[in-house]
């Protein structure tokens, strides 16, 4: 035991209690404003899910958008040309298990196919030394807009208005006459028609990466997936059938594997790698990086693309981001959705329960 | 008077360093987890390695410390606060080594590469499932409030040794003399 001090109560104690409760108080308070609860206008991953959510309604257990869309299985077999471009052993050569999910976009699982013109293809490489590549892929040349804040107005000018129940036409106009980004994004969905089958899409990062070769040199990238073999063209199907993506893609595979060639497309300089607004020419240097073999499908409710997060940040060595604001947003936004839906399968106090049969 | 009895040098340098690492820490990953932009994955970045930083200088600093005799705590301290301060110091020491295995666990159940740096990860520690990776990601949340709070009750008290009482505690790990 110490010896007890006897010492006089210091000169100035409340001057001496205040300093500590300023003390106290300025770090708690740092740490608030870095958390944002002295912020509530930023935009946080959270109000970006939350906005998804109001989108496309309460589904629990179901992923925030894309919502609806199918577990699928195979393998990549690397051809061997982009070991030049890329350090990644993924693409020296031999074979790698993906994991895929074919999607439609939108947060209602119970979306009709024909409800929405784009398709989505997501995959996850897994590589024999333990790393993983995680890509999200839509049918369409451009992103509607380059920032995160610009997809959180949009989704909101384009969200159902609670008193009709539908969205507001003058909402998304204004957004769009604000937004001349969207221009290109605008004149390419004019066009666009719903696919009669996920199998003869091709399916584009739409964000620019970069690859990173064994001596250390960057190459600005954007890589698409193009169906081997071209569309069969077999009509549409029928009006009144919404499911026709999962019958077709079984029965595709029911005559065999489907494949896409994984084309690494090489920016050239002057191209905008910051924006998944602007398309790039048709004519950049394109390397057939291998094929991307799909064999099995398995429903979303129990098939192994349910608990994958297909975060684009998850990367290879010789795979890195660009400074493209969308990416990093996305991986943000990701994490929040991942979360919810594993919360609520996972049933966690305070979530809803997902309805097991449905999905 | 005499110089208070002080923790051994060794325990002084852990305990500064790490208290650096770990308050950078709270807001490295309070700061993240709000965040859209650059720097929401820079600072995931620094995360996670740091985060397996701590754990390692955790077991040595606790192996350190069952090991060596802590200076005792003045005699005239009421009860409720020795308990306070000997509670409040192994919960410190009790989430050093949580926090860092929970990151890491929670990401194993999620099946994610816990990557330290381009190339290098970690084994998974735990099986992947939905159910086991939502638990561990809330505690990994609501234990880092429990140990921002802790930190700040700790900090608070320290002041309080050395402004209010200056009975010798604050610097027996400062290492200065309250005389
Ligand atoms: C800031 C912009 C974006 C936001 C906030 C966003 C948000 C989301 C969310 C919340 C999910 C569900 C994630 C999950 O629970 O696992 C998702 C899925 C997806 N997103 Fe995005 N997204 C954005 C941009 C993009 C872009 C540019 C692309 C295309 C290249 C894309 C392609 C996909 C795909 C393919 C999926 C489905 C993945 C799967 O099948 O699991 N997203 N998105
Ligand atoms: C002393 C150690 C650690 C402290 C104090 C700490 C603290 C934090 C905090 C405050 C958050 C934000 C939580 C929230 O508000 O949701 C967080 C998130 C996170 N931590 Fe840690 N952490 C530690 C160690 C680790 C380790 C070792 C790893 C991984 C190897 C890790 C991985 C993560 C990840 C991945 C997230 C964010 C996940 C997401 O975006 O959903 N942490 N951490």
């Amino acid at each position: 035991m110490q010896e007890p001090k006897k010492r006089p109560p210091p000169a100035n104690l409340a001057g001496r209690w205040a300093l500590i409760g300023l003390v106290v108080v300025v770090v708690a308070g740092a740490f608030a404003y870095v958390g944002g609860w002295l912020t509530p206008a930023r935009l946080t991953p959270k109000r970006i899910i939350n906005a998804l959510q109001a989108s496309g309604g309460d589904h629990p257990g179901f992923r925030r958008n894309h919502a609806k869309g199918i577990c699928v299985g195979g393998y990549f077999e690397a051809s061997g040309a982009l070991a030049k471009y890329s350090s990644s052993p993924l693409f020296a050569g031999g074979r790698t298990p993906v994991v895929g999910r074919l999607a439609l976009p939108g947060g209602n699982p119970y979306a009709a196919d024909s409800s929405v013109p784009i398709r989505s293809f997501a995959l996850r490489f897994d590589l024999a030394d333990g790393e993983q590549w995680r890509t999200g892929m839509n049918a369409m040349p451009v992103f509607p807009v380059s920032t995160p804040q610009a997809f959180y107005d949009l989704t909101v000018a384009t969200s159902p208005d609670p008193a009709t129940g539908k969205p507001n036409p003058d909402k998304a106009k204004a957004f769009f006459m604000s937004h001349p980004e969207t221009g290109p994004f605008l004149g390419w969905i004019k066009t666009a028609k719903p696919a009669p089958s996920y199998v003869d899409e091709t399916y584009q990062s739409i964000n620019a990466f970069y690859l990173r070769d064994a001596s250390g040199q960057r190459h600005a990238v954007r890589w698409k997936v193009v169906p081997e073999t071209p569309a069969t063209g077999d009509g549409g199907p029928a009006a009144s059938d919404t499911d026709y993506l999962d019958a077709d893609l079984t029965r595709r595979l029911a005559q065999g594997p489907v494949r896409w060639h994984l084309q690494m497309i090489l920016a050239a300089p002057g191209d905008p790698v910051d924006d998944a607004t602007k398309a790039w020419p048709d004519d950049r240097q394109t390397i057939d990086a291998g094929v991307v073999v799909i064999d099995s499908t398995q429903p979303q409710a129990n098939g192994p693309c349910r608990d994958v997060n297909y975060d684009p940040t998850i990367l290879p060595r010789g795979i890195e981001i660009s400074g493209d604001p969308i990416i990093v947003a996305r991986s943000a936004a990701y994490a929040v959705s991942y979360l919810r839906r594993t919360g609520e399968e996972g049933h966690l106090p305070g979530t809803a329960h997902p309805k097991e049969d449905q999905r | 008077m005499s110089r208070v009895d002080t923790f051994h040098p060794f325990a002084r340098a852990l305990h500064w360093l790490m208290s650096i690492l770990i308050l950078t820490m709270l807001f490295v990953g309070a700061g993240m987890v709000t965040s859209v932009e650059a720097k929401h994955e820079w600072l995931l970045s620094i995360h996670r390695p740091l985060g397996i930083t701590i754990f390692i200088l955790a077991l040595i600093r606790l192996g350190f410390r069952l090991t060596h005799k802590a200076p005792p705590l003045p005699a005239d301290m009421p009860e409720w606060q020795r308990l306070a301060a000997h509670g409040s110091h192994w919960m410190l020491y009790g989430l050093m080594i949580a926090m860092p295995l929970i990151g890491w666990g929670m990401l194993s159940a999620g099946n994610f590469p816990v990557t330290l740096w381009s190339g290098f990860q970690l084994p998974p520690i735990l099986p992947a499932g939905p159910a086991l990776y939502a638990w561990l990601r809330e505690a990994h949340r609501y234990l880092a409030w429990l140990f921002f709070l802790t930190f700040l009750a700790h900090m608070g008290a320290a002041l309080m040794h050395g402004l209010i009482r200056r009975d010798g505690v604050l610097e027996s790990m400062t290492g200065g003399s309250n005389d």
